[in-house]
């Protein structure tokens, strides 16, 4: 049978929606860079309009009083650059964690146990032995507790494989729940607050801010070459992306889950021991300022790379100094102004992810 | 009887990125027939019925049922032109019982009754001459029940127009027959039957008329009594190609690995080894035959070390008899002590004996070559895992059926790849990624890997490259024991070719090469030795250039001992 | 006391049972919903928000009647919840953005949405005293009733209602069509697509519904459980994550949430009831938290076929997928 048949022109009309996206195979970083670029400004202008309208004042001086905010002196400068650092600290607890798809959501449980071991060497302690001995108790102390609070979920997920990402969540709150209790026992004047210490504070450096920046900053460094670099590294990549291969390749699953879990308690514990020991030491259950629910967050906005880190949480401590300052001068008296910028600026980046991953084709029109 | 054209597809084209799967393919069904589609893997049949079954949507021409345009947008617009695909892999939900499959997605105004359904089931099953347990949950059911499923469920849709992916490809030659009836019985009804395929005695057994497709193209649509095979492999792969696979004799042949009495349990409590024993020798391949699913895939993992079983011995003999002893793999003491056991001869024959020498000595005797095993190492692999069997200093290579869910890493790029295997090398805590950057190397000039450079994350490429990365990277430790599994499912016949010399290759070079396949015109060809797993006992073990490939089929599907 | 106690236990069981059968319904159609405590913070800001609208429309506190006060409630309360949903369904199921990412987002920003819009200054609550009394009005209301009485009439409305969705859900999901597409959809949604099921549609009506459902529980909770005060988000944020718990624990069954969410209320509420030195009230407060830990590990161990969360959980769908 013949197959020459009159050449036929493109159908004339499609039901339905007149584009279709399809997966990228690959896509150009200077797209990636523009992509990303745009769901920030994007998310910068949205909230600025929001912003604007709930004061009745200038779009345009929210970025005046962003900048200010964040960049107007020195000192503001060092407390975002410190900030940025704690994030620093706080996402680097969870990324060998993610590196491996384990769902870390613990970090402010781990970091908080730590604190409590901190400050409850401090306050028991504080009179009865020097001052280097107790501050080297409580780095090892907060360490430790950093690492049995990840170690728990750890020992779970490798050895009967439980849902990691809820077990780690509610380790948040029974570390709350103990914080309240030691609370409640230690202190009988009723008082709803833990007294500040002076006891076991690291000496002063500088401004006080630039050792902590430095010490996250190496850490950072460290762990972009642990995770590149190193056998252990390789092995987390490999556990992530696929348990099958780890196991069909000889790598222990189960070690592998629980070193790297034990790695991510000690990062928290340090973090955890910093903001105790930095300034005098105080506590509340709110100590760690649920910087683990906001590492998360810079660390896939990372990709999950170290060095993406540096941009991703000082991108997120920017935008905190910075609101403060815009609530601020717009006279916004309702501090959860913050929470909502944020979570705009979130979902815009989170948006992007689609556009990075899929592109959209327009249908061909007719007569091509 | 007049037959009249049922679909037409004019000037269809289809991309994918840079891919190509289809270039303005057209071409036509008509009522009552049964259709052969023919190509190789990836010429884009399969893409080509997809649209037809409303998976993908056209990037360019048109679809005409009856005379008229139409457009399929969804599966949903593919059941109102009365058309339905049973996948390759089939569309089922394993947590829900036949009926519940069938049923899904129809909404035939009628109330939600699945007692009805089943009365339609049962009397569809009766028509066609179909067996099936309504209430069955799909988890629990054969491959072969899984797809009468799909077709009920085609059928209950009231489709007239009926695809079907490589619908053979896992079943034995019985259950083939099987369907063939039934297929006929349908076509007998008025039903248009399009078989995608590229299995070529099929073609000639079962269509009325076949379309060649061959890399995105339609090369021709002919009557199948009009044509023979060869016509329809030159079509297919445009250049004559002969079938046979060069086959070397086997020689010096020595146990290597020696499989005693395997028994193997899965967590439903379902035996997926029974008994199984076989020996497989050097310099040979041994083929492994059955039904998907028959413990295929737990025998190889358990010799891998990555299944645990009941009971049962695994023992390698490493071929040791009159080599020199080395520290490679042995530490000082265990020399010393296998010297005390009588172990060990000079080279002149006389036995060595150890005592009184000083560690010195002892080491540059050993260093030297100087010291001999009288006999072939023995060692049981049982119950050792895959680092463990690794550092025991036993080469053996497994090519896993799931390339990139276990045999590599889909992000990761093809150097990284080279070097699950062998990144632990060396005392350092960091990785060196020279060497695996070389042999990342060697294996694409080598093998031809089609790839922009060696960065590039394996999934990005096609199967075939996929394939020969995996399979360079496993028989670049020159393996004394090579396990493949269905290493050529999804490639190209010039891929496959290339996948059966290096086998081969490994063969000739003294491995004992242990193949896992399903078409059994390859595994005659290719092995020397079969073993038929059926159930997961062992239900033979044949010359493979003696055997038909009925007396395998057989020995696949026969049931009770 | 132990009158008490159950109807503190019913009460904070049914704040767990909205979260839970929210999710429950977003997870049968394989969305993991990590958003579910923003959602039912906004659920909460928007019932109260419309609960305020009303009383101060009315010329006196006295005047508020019973119905209309409960409708606007309901109605705003879906308005919120229902939007903050659909930004999740938007991220997640037309744009395929990572669910555990986006879930947290909306529980970010709706956490400080709620905070928000409950100042005073938009939701003004010196007639929430009235309107709390309406919303916790029972068949039984005298305190001195039968006790076996108090334990089944005595609540408000919001309680019955959250049994009857929990019986509708369990009916729906099990014996109907709808509920076959659903668990469908959830299982996998390149079948469910392939005979004709509208994934997209069944996963947006899914999350909407779910959210509107889930937006109850803090609703409940605050104008209801606390009598129209509210302090800050965190408390209802807690909730929410126990509910999803919840949902592993009850094994996907709305029937069986009912009673799941019943004891994890009784739980909660132990601390309070069984009262103690204030450190040992803290202690008991822990309970819910561990035990759904104990939960996790508990199911995790067994690891039953017929109690596998939907297969497809969490994943995106994208039809073209090659």
């Amino acid at each position: 049978m013949e197959q020459n048949k009159e050449p036929v022109s493109a159908p004339k009309q499609h039901r339905g929606l007149p584009f279709h996206i399809i997966k990228r195979v690959n896509i150009p970083i200077w797209k990636k860079i523009t992509i990303y670029a745009v769901a920030i400004v994007g998310g910068l202008l949205l909230s600025s309009l929001i912003c604007a309208g709930l004061a009745g004042k200038n779009p345009l001086d929210y970025f005046t009083y962003l900048f200010k905010g964040a960049f107007g002196t020195e000192r503001k400068i060092w407390l975002m650059l410190l900030d940025a650092a704690l994030l620093l600290g706080a996402s680097m607890a969870l990324i060998p964690a993610f590196k491996m798809r384990f769902w870390n959501l613990g970090g402010n449980g781990q970091m908080l146990v730590a604190c409590l071991s901190a400050y409850s060497l401090s306050y028991f302690l504080g009179d009865k032995v020097p001052e280097w001995l107790l501050i080297l108790l409580m780095f090892a102390c907060s360490i430790l507790s950093g690492i049995v609070w990840s170690l728990i979920p750890a020992l779970f997920k490798a050895f009967f494989n439980t849902n990691e990402t809820l077990f780690t969540l509610m380790m948040n709150y029974i570390a709350t729940g103990i914080v309240l209790y030691c609370r409640a026992s230690w202190i009988t004047s009723g008082s709803a607050q833990f007294p500040t210490l002076t006891k076991g504070t690291l000496p002063e450096i500088y401004n006080n801010m630039l050792p902590t920046v430095a010490i996250f900053v190496l850490l950072t460094l460290f762990m972009f070459v642990y995770l590149k670099y190193s056998k252990h590294g390789y092995e987390i990549s490999v556990v992530g992306e696929s348990v099958n291969t780890a196991k069909y390749i000889g790598i222990n699953v189960k070690k592998v889950i629980i070193r790297t879990m034990i790695l991510s308690g000690a990062i928290a514990g340090l973090v955890g021991f910093i903001l105790i020991a930095r300034t005098g030491p105080g506590l509340s259950s709110d100590t760690p300022n649920n910087m683990g629910f906001t590492a998360i967050m810079t660390s896939w906005l990372a990709n999950f790379s170290p060095l993406l880190l540096f941009l991703s949480c000082f991108f997120i401590s920017f935008i905190t100094r910075g609101m403060s300052q815009v609530q601020q001068g717009f006279g916004l008296t309702n501090n959860s102004i913050i929470s909502i910028v944020t979570g705009l600026i979130y979902f815009c980046v989170i948006a992007c992810s689609f556009f990075i991953n899929y592109k959209i084709v327009f249908r061909k029109k007719e007569g091509k | 009887m007049a037959k009249e054209v049922l679909i037409e597809f004019q000037n269809i084209s289809k991309t994918f990125g840079s891919i190509v799967a289809n270039d303005k393919v057209c071409m036509d069904v008509m009522r009552g027939e049964i259709l052969s589609v023919l190509g190789e893997n990836g010429c884009g049949k399969t893409t080509l019925m997809n649209m037809l079954a409303g998976i993908y949507y056209p990037d360019g021409g048109r679809i005409l049922i009856h005379g008229k345009e139409v457009t399929i947008h969804s599966p949903k617009d593919a059941f109102d032109q009365k058309i339905g695909m049973i996948h390759q892999h089939f569309k089922l939900i394993p947590v829900f019982t036949a009926t519940e499959n069938v049923v899904l997605g129809v909404k035939n105004g009628s109330r939600y009754n699945l007692k009805n359904a089943k009365k339609t089931i049962g009397e569809m099953c009766e028509r066609y001459g179909f067996h099936i347990d309504p209430d069955k949950k799909i988890y629990e059911m054969s491959v072969s029940e899984k797809q009468t499923v799909e077709i009920i469920k085609v059928l209950y849709r009231g489709a007239d127009i009926l695809i079907l992916d490589e619908p053979t490809a896992v079943l034995t030659p019985q259950e083939i027959e099987k369907l063939f009836a039934v297929l006929r019985a349908m076509r007998d009804d008025g039903k248009s039957i399009i078989i995608i395929t590229h299995k070529l005695n099929e073609v000639m057994e079962i269509s009325d008329r076949v379309s060649v497709l061959r890399k995105g193209h339609h090369i021709a649509t002919i009557e199948t009594k009009d044509t023979n095979v060869q016509e329809l492999t030159e079509m297919m792969v445009g250049k004559k190609i002969t079938l046979n696979i060069d086959r070397e004799q086997v020689k010096d042949p020595a146990d290597r690995l020696v499989i005693n009495d395997l028994n193997c349990t899965n967590a439903d409590g379902v035996k997926t080894l029974d008994h199984v024993s076989f020996v497989a020798r050097s310099g040979e391949i041994l083929g492994i035959a059955g039904i998907a699913g028959s413990g295929q895939k737990e025998l190889l993992e358990a010799i891998a070390g990555l299944q645990k079983l009941d009971s049962g011995e695994i023992i390698f003999h490493r071929p040791k008899k009159d080599l020199p002893v080395s520290f490679f793999h042995k530490t000082f003491k265990q020399v010393t002590d296998l010297a005390a056991e009588g172990k060990f001869h000079y080279e002149d024959g006389t036995p060595v004996d150890l005592t009184g020498k000083s560690k010195k000595e002892i080491r540059s005797l050993v260093n030297d070559g100087k010291i001999l095993f009288n006999e072939d190492e023995i060692m049981n692999l049982r119950d050792k895992t895959p680092l463990q069997i690794r550092e025991l200093g036993v080469r053996l290579s497994f090519v896993p059926e799931d390339r990139l869910g276990m045999g590599l890493v889909g992000n990761m790029d093809i150097i990284d790849n080279m070097m699950l295997r062998s990144y632990r090398k060396g005392k350092s805590i960091l990785v060196n990624r020279k060497r695996p950057e070389s042999l990342a190397d060697q294996v694409v000039k080598g093998l031809e890997v089609v790839t922009p450079d060696l960065h590039t994350p394996v999934r990005k490429l096609s199967g075939g490259n996929v394939q020969k990365v995996l399979v360079g990277r496993e028989i670049s430790s020159a393996p004394k024991v090579l396990m493949a599994a269905y290493p050529v499912r999804g490639l190209d016949i010039n891929s496959s070719y290339l996948i059966y010399n290096l086998l081969s290759k490994q063969k000739e070079d003294g491995a004992a090469v242990i193949f896992v396949g399903e078409d059994l015109d390859v595994l005659l060809g290719l092995c020397d030795r079969i073993l038929v797993l059926n159930a997961g006992r062992v239900t033979g073990i044949v010359d493979a250039r003696s055997v038909t490939k009925e007396e395998i089929g057989f020995m696949m599907t026969k049931t009770g001992a | 006391m132990l009158t008490n106690f159950l109807i503190g236990a019913i009460a904070l069981g049914v704040v767990l049972l909205y979260g839970c059968l929210g999710e429950t319904l977003m997870e049968k159609a394989g969305q993991l919903n990590l958003g579910i405590p923003g959602i039912m913070c906004m659920g909460t800001a928007g019932g109260c928000f419309g609960a305020a609208q009303y009383m101060n429309g009315l010329a006196a506190a006295e005047d508020a009647a019973w119905l209309p006060l409960i409708l606007i409630s309901i109605c705003f309360s879906i308005l919120f919840s229902v939007l903050t949903g659909l930004i999740y369904a938007f991220l997640t199921v037309t744009l395929r953005c990572n669910q555990n990412i986006t879930g947290l987002a909306i529980t970010t920003f709706g956490t400080g949405l709620s905070q928000f819009i409950m100042d005073p200054v938009y939701v003004p609550r010196d007639r929430f005293g009235a309107a709390s009394a309406l919303f916790a009005k029972g068949f039984v209301n005298d305190p001195d009733a039968n006790g076996v009485l108090r334990i089944f009439f005595s609540h408000g409305v919001f309680v019955y209602l959250a049994i009857a969705l929990a019986v509708l859900f369990a009916y729906v999901l099990k014996r109907t069509r709808l509920g076959l597409h659903l668990s469908a959809v959830g299982e996998s949604p390149a079948v469910a697509d392939a005979v004709g099921i509208n994934v997209t549609a069944y996963k947006y009506g899914a999350i909407l519904i779910g959210s509107a459902v889930a937006g109850f529980g803090g609703l409940f909770y605050t104008m209801d459980y606390l009598k129209g005060s509210w302090e800050n988000a965190s408390t209802i944020e807690a909730f929410g994550w126990l509910a999803i718990a919840l949902v592993i624990f009850t094994l996907w069954r709305p029937n069986l949430s009912i009673f799941g969410s019943i004891l994890f209320g009784a739980l909660l509420i132990a601390a309070f009831v069984l009262g103690g030195s204030s450190s040992q009230k803290e202690l008991l407060k822990l309970l819910p938290y561990v035990i759904t830990v104990l939960v996790l590990v508990f199911t995790s161990i067994r690891n039953k076929k017929e109690n596998q969360p939907p297969a497809h959980l969490g994943l995106n769908y994208f039809r073209e997928e090659r």
